[in-house]
């Protein structure tokens, strides 16, 4: 018997794949090519890309190797026929950390759209965080371009919503979180992590019996997408797929600035801190999900 | 982290340039781009010392079949000789596509 084309077909191609191997994966790309799914084709352009080589002076006096875009990717181009800018932090270059040039770079990304909404152009903005927060060999300067980020954002979002998303799997942790929170989205997967200290520096700080840093469904409870949605903290909580992903931001930027970033509910978070125990044993994540979703709807 | 530097005879113009690669634990990123001179310059920072003989090896043989002029910058975290030949061999296939 010859082989005819429909068998060799079958042999490649097996009827029976399952759908997550199928699926795009957008945690698997690169900060670069996480960036560029969002555009509509032939629009993308790169701002002070790696042939620019702006790149960290501080990381090769500590003998560590730098990288020519400095882990941050920025982006311009139209996004469903509107402009926009879309930043993404290298999860793999440095644990995705904020250093004088990376953090500038992504804080003079957000005021230039800044500016341009300011002359009547409408410049949407897209932060795509792979971060374990301010670089530590960058220390002060860290820190410092870290709150020129947040000031960006706080001057971007009465123009347009300002839209984070955090994919996994380094999550966004330390100053960025704090970013992140000044967001008017926040888009996360399952496999994401958002907090302020890793697990890491918390165990180190206050002992093992406060947090263990190797129960990872310990820090997934906590620190997890899907706690952080149905806490909510976060906005939409999606699959890990290029569609998916690309989809619900879309959705954010449709919706327009809200009538009340999540940052000024401050009465709301308040009244959450005070009723916490802090004594209390919370052997089970759904248990803040109730208390806090009760509370939230009136 | 060492700083490497390497020269190569080449033969013909490469006109366009190549980015690939992240400089992440195991990995390394290739920026190359057309060379000035009628020579190939290649510029590596390694975070591991005292490879320089392993490095030259691979270059060696990624030159023995490459023959474009280029600059070359290697900035690595720690990547395998394969890893490094074929981050080589994905730029270059990206500058003669």
């Amino acid at each position: 018997m010859t082989n005819t084309d429909s068998q060799v077909n079958e042999l490649v191609l097996p009827a029976a794949e399952p759908e997550f191997v199928r699926r795009h994966s957008f945690i698997e790309l690169s900060a670069r090519e996480r960036a560029m799914t969002f555009f509509d084709s032939g629009t993308a352009r790169e701002l002070l890309g790696s042939f620019d080589r702006i790149e960290s002076p501080w990381l090769p006096l500590q003998d560590v190797t730098p990288q020519a875009d400095d882990g941050c990717v920025v982006i311009r181009g139209k996004i469903g026929a509107e402009n926009a800018v879309v930043v993404a932090l290298e999860g793999a270059f440095q644990g995705g950390s904020v250093g004088e040039v990376s953090g500038m770079k992504c804080a003079a990304a957000l005021d230039l759209a800044t500016r341009d909404n300011e002359r009547g152009v409408k410049t949407n903005a897209i932060l795509l965080l792979e971060t374990g927060g301010v670089r530590l060999q960058e220390a002060n300067l860290g820190l410092a371009v870290t709150a020129e980020v947040m000031a960006s954002i706080m001057n971007l979002r009465k123009h347009v919503p300002v839209v984070c998303v955090i994919a996994g799997t380094v999550g966004c942790f330390g100053g960025m979180s704090l970013a992140v929170g000044l967001a008017s989205y926040i888009v996360m997967t399952r496999e994401a992590r958002l907090g302020m200290n890793g697990p890491e520096v918390i165990e180190q700080e206050a002992g093992v019996d406060e947090f263990d840093s190797k129960d990872k469904a310990l820090i997934w409870a906590i620190n997890g997408g899907d706690q952080r949605y149905q806490t909510g903290l976060v906005d939409f909580l999606v699959e890990d797929a290029v569609e998916k992903i690309v989809d619900a931001t879309r959705a954010c930027l449709k919706m327009g600035v809200p009538r009340e970033h999540r940052s000024a509910k401050v009465g709301l978070f308040r009244k959450r801190v005070e009723a916490l125990n802090p004594s209390a044993v919370w052997d089970n994540p759904s248990k803040l999900r109730e208390s806090w979703t009760k509370e939230a709807q009136p | 982290m060492e700083v490497l530097e390497f020269t190569y005879p080449a033969k013909r113009k490469i006109e366009s340039r190549a980015h690939v690669g992240v400089v992440g634990s195991g990995n390394l990123e290739v920026l190359l781009e057309s060379s000035t001179d009628a020579v190939s310059h290649v510029r590596v920072r390694t975070s591991v010392n005292g490879f320089h003989d392993t490095w030259k090896a691979v270059l060696d043989r990624f030159f023995a079949r490459f023959d474009g002029a280029v600059n070359i910058e290697i900035n690595d975290a720690g990547a395998s000789p394969g890893i490094v030949m074929l981050r080589l061999q994905q730029a270059v296939e990206k500058v003669e596509q």
